[in-house]
């Protein structure tokens, strides 16, 4: 199914990666450079699922998680945190935060898609 | 379809670039002690960032330093490890050699590990990181290769409504003989499955995950029947929302290892109660056809059949039998539930709010109202154009320019008033084509920060080189230059920042003893000024030893022992070729390796370089340019009926000669007297061949053309005519370098003129004075 995806991140790089890999898969990525530009773009969208970056400028992913996660309507949207770690502690905050699933970059574009199924059929 | 991944990695090496310069940014404040948490992570995220997108091209080099260096900032943003200048000049360094090994990868060429291994190695040992070689090799990233076919794949992934192909207990023993070879293999010691029990805690749904998805995520690895406990759901009344009450247990059958298993609950990992256990071998469990006996340990519910995950809500769902609603509930986890609450309705309407929450979705994806299907939301408005597209725009205006000078030309012989329409229009006309020519050179303009912060690390490296303290300063890094002058400024600016740590400052112990600082200053600052860019490059050193400066030039028979030369004079002598080797002056606190290459360097670029310096003070080199290389500003002269044009910027004055300012010093030789000094006179009819020299100069025009290095001259000519901007054309390309001559340009009546180089014209013809009248020097 074609799922509509928010990735927010704040390297262009890694923009174009998710936004090839997302419409590769048929999905159709919405990109935002970090939090606040992603809460402004959730206000035009509802997306299925969310892809987030952890440090980012202006607001961290854990910030925008947490907005995302206090505004009654977009709580439930699942939301995935790209990290180049796989710290558990980082993977804990990551939770803590409201997060539902991580995927650790660089990212194989195949467990990207099977990740987002997973949280968002 | 061009190669997208090789448009996002051009796009990546030029980020790379981006993010160098904010790591450069953000260490310079931080040496400048600023301690800002937010400094520390643009620096961090430079890092990180390179790191990430290194990681998905696969270029290795660059992730092992990155991360590393990454490590390191990390024990920074942390505040583990507070940074002192030492340790902030590490990473300016560290911030070097990963500009390097950025570029490396982007030419594809590799940086020796001499110049990587001792970084990283000091690195580790100041923020006391061990050597990290089981992360490195945990590093080892998985370059991306998309196989764009995906979308093909992926299109026939089920929608959420369809799940006819979760197995029926009834369906299985169908399946079953399929499933026969498999287990017939050799290695299998018994059935091939696990048995999984899960059961959600509350904070599984808070946090956005779905057991349907994950059910059927494990549905992709094979044959899997599904029971779901639903014991614990209290009566509708006393059903609290947060609270997780169902539990599942699922039966898979499949070839894949425990851990293929385990990756379907890695994101719900502690979230829930999960028990995964190998299908036992021997018993009926085993066996695809014995899939309804699964559930007989999980017991008190009624066993469901998976496929009814599938059941619409049309289905009827009688309160007694909720095993229906129980599967569906995992779609829409608390709030439906809530929904179900309020509404006090039966359970079956759990199903409903399931598939409004399916609903939800849907029509969002054909509703936004700044809905951008398929065209991602672009961060910033930016268009990369192909230079040579510009260049032809500029080449088109500088048409302009000449066309609209003919115009002028035109309406100026027809004697037109200047109050009539034409005139006026005209006048709006050259207004306009100004404005165009400046806004299409603007395009080509960017800022000289790119540039600056390149001069930061030769200022590192040369002053680590000769063992002083030097901080660099940026000023006007935002000015903007045309892109050819920033190339081209580069090597030039690159001398004069190495002299001023090399010659300019002095040792630490020579400062303290002179009462400074022990770190020396060079300060480097851009700015406009009368439509020229100025750069100037300033250091707080000891200033330039004139009196040494004077001796070497004698030595050097540069000038007669006993010439009178102002300190102007004398520090322009640095500019001469042939004034120092390094060996000459490597113990001195002048300078002048190389000075003359800056200076035709700089003269080439329609510059102007000048020197100021204070004994005890400092030196500062201010180098001034044409905005652009397209068009100059000139006076069009005349000598011997040729038209020719001088650059603005190469004269000082002009003067009408009287028989005073004249002196012979033989039949062709004369000299001008100025305000106390002598200049030679140089006739530009006689030096370009146009006719013989003049008998007398007396009554004549002369342009004084200025050098920076002390030489001046008068060039005599015989009339002036216009001071306008010219369209800059080449001859280069078609008639090789000319002696004299920089360019050509077209005027208003459509004549082609030459654009002289009057500092080349000089210096040839001083070269020859030089042979002629050795006993004088062309200095002074």
């Amino acid at each position: 199914m074609s799922l509509e995806v928010l990735a927010v991140d704040d390297s262009r790089t890694m923009r174009d990666m998710l936004n090839l890999a997302l419409s590769s898969a048929g999905f159709t990525a919405h990109l935002a450079e970090d939090g606040v530009h992603g809460l402004e773009v959730l206000e035009d969208i509802e997306p299925d699922v969310i892809i987030t970056d952890i440090n980012m400028p202006r607001m961290d992913g854990f910030g925008f998680i947490d907005a995302v996660r206090s505004e009654e309507k977009w709580s439930r949207i699942p939301i995935l945190v790209l990290t180049t770690e796989s710290a558990d502690e980082l993977k804990a905050k990551a939770r803590a935060a409201g997060a539902t699933g991580w995927i650790v970059k660089p990212f194989d574009p195949a467990k990207l898609v099977k990740a987002l199924q997973m949280v968002a059929g | 379809m061009s190669d997208p991944m090789a448009e996002i990695r051009a796009s990546f090496f030029i980020e790379c670039e981006e993010l160098l310069e904010s790591l450069q940014d953000g260490l310079q404040m931080m040496d400048d002690g600023d301690t800002d948490s937010e400094t520390i992570n643009v620096v961090f995220r430079a890092v990180h960032s390179i790191k990430g997108g290194a990681g998905a091209f696969g270029l290795d080099d660059l992730v092992r330093f990155a991360h590393r260096f990454e490590t390191a900032m990390d024990e920074v943003r942390t505040g583990r490890f507070i940074p002192d200048s030492e340790a902030i000049r590490l990473f300016f360094a560290c911030a070097d050699i990963l500009g390097d090994l950025v570029r490396a990868a982007r030419d594809d060429e590799t940086v020796s590990e001499d110049i990587t291994g001792p970084a990283l190695e000091k690195i580790d040992v100041l923020v006391g990181l061990e050597e990290e070689e089981e992360e490195e090799l945990d590093f080892t990233p998985a370059t991306l290769s998309f196989d764009l076919d995906v979308g093909g794949d992926l299109g026939g992934l089920p929608d959420l409504p369809d799940l006819s192909d979760f197995p029926l207990a009834s369906d299985t023993d169908e399946e079953l003989p399929d499933l026969s070879p498999a287990e017939d293999l050799p290695s299998s010691g018994g059935p091939k499955g696990f048995l999984v029990v899960f059961k959600p805690e509350d904070s599984l749904y808070a946090s956005g995950n779905e057991p349907l998805y994950l059910f059927r995520a494990l549905r992709d690895l094979g044959d899997i029947s599904v029971v779901c406990k639903t014991g614990q759901l209290p009566d509708l009344n006393s059903l609290n929302p947060d609270t997780g009450y169902l539990s599942w247990t699922a039966t898979v059958h499949t070839e894949e290892p425990e851990l293929s298993v385990r990756e379907v609950f890695e994101f719900v990992d502690g979230l829930c109660l999960l028990e995964i256990s190998p299908l036992s071998g021997g018993t009926a469990a085993a066996r695809p056809n014995l899939t309804p006996s699964v559930p007989k340990p999980t017991a008190t519910p009624q066993p469901v059949q998976a496929a009814s995950v599938d059941s619409a809500p049309s289905h009827p769902v009688p309160l007694e039998t909720p095993s229906q609603a129980e599967i569906e509930t995992p779609s829409a986890p608390a709030a439906p539930i809530a929904k179900a609450q309020q509404k006090s309705v039966p359970i079956a309407t759990v199903s409903d709010a399931a598939e409004d929450d399916v609903a939800i979705a849907s029509p969002s994806t054909s509703s936004g109202p700044t809905k951008t299907t398929g065209t991602p939301t672009q961060p910033r408005a930016t268009v990369r154009v192909d230079l040579e597209r510009i260049d032809r725009l500029v080449n088109l205006v500088g048409e302009l320019v000449i066309n609209q000078a003919m115009l002028s030309q035109s309406v100026a012989e027809a004697g037109l008033p200047p109050n009539s329409p034409v005139s006026t229009g005209l006048e709006e006309f050259l207004q306009l084509t100004r404005d165009i020519q400046e806004s299409v050179m603007m395009i080509r303009a960017q800022p000289i920060k790119s540039l600056f912060q390149r001069m930061g690390r030769i200022v590192r490296e040369s002053s680590a080189s000769v063992g002083k303290e030097v901080r660099l300063h940026t000023d006007g890094e935002n000015t903007e230059v045309d892109k050819t002058v920033i190339e081209r400024l580069a090597d030039p600016l690159t001398h004069m920042i190495r002299n001023a740590v090399d010659h300019g400052l002095e040792s630490p112990e020579a400062r303290i003893a002179a009462g400074k600082p022990r770190e020396g200053h060079v300060t480097l600052t851009a700015q406009h000024r009368s439509g020229r860019i100025v750069i100037e490059v300033a250091d707080d050193g000891a200033g330039i030893n004139r009196e040494r400066v004077k001796e070497k030039a004698i030595e050097k028979g540069l000038i007669s022992a006993d010439a009178q030369l102002s300190d102007a004079d004398i520090d322009n002598l640095l500019f001469l070729p042939g004034f120092s080797t390094a060996s000459a002056i490597s113990n001195l606190s002048g300078r002048g390796v190389g000075m003359d290459v800056v200076r035709s360097s700089i003269q080439s670029l329609g510059g102007r370089i000048n020197i100021t310096s204070q004994e005890g003070k400092g030196t500062t080199f201010s180098i001034s340019l044409p905005l652009t290389l397209a068009v100059l500003d000139g006076m069009v002269v005349r000598v011997a009926d040729e038209t020719l044009v001088v650059p603005l910027n190469a004269i000082l004055e002009t003067l009408t000669l009287t028989d005073e300012d004249l002196k012979a010093l033989g039949p062709e030789t004369h000299v001008v007297q100025i305000r106390g000094g002598f200049v030679p006179l140089l006739d530009l009819g006689a030096e370009l061949g146009y006719r013989s020299p003049l008998e007398s100069y007396v009554g004549g025009i002369v342009l004084l053309i200025g050098q920076e290095d002390g030489n001046r001259a008068a060039l005599a000519v015989d009339a002036i005519e216009d001071q306008r901007q010219v369209v800059i054309k080449g001859l280069e390309g078609s008639y090789g370098r000319v002696p004299g001559i920089a360019a050509a340009t077209i005027l208003g009546d459509g004549q082609i003129a030459l654009i002289l180089d009057p500092m080349d014209l000089v210096s040839q013809a001083s070269g020859r004075t030089k042979t002629r009248q050795p006993q004088h020097s062309l200095v002074g």
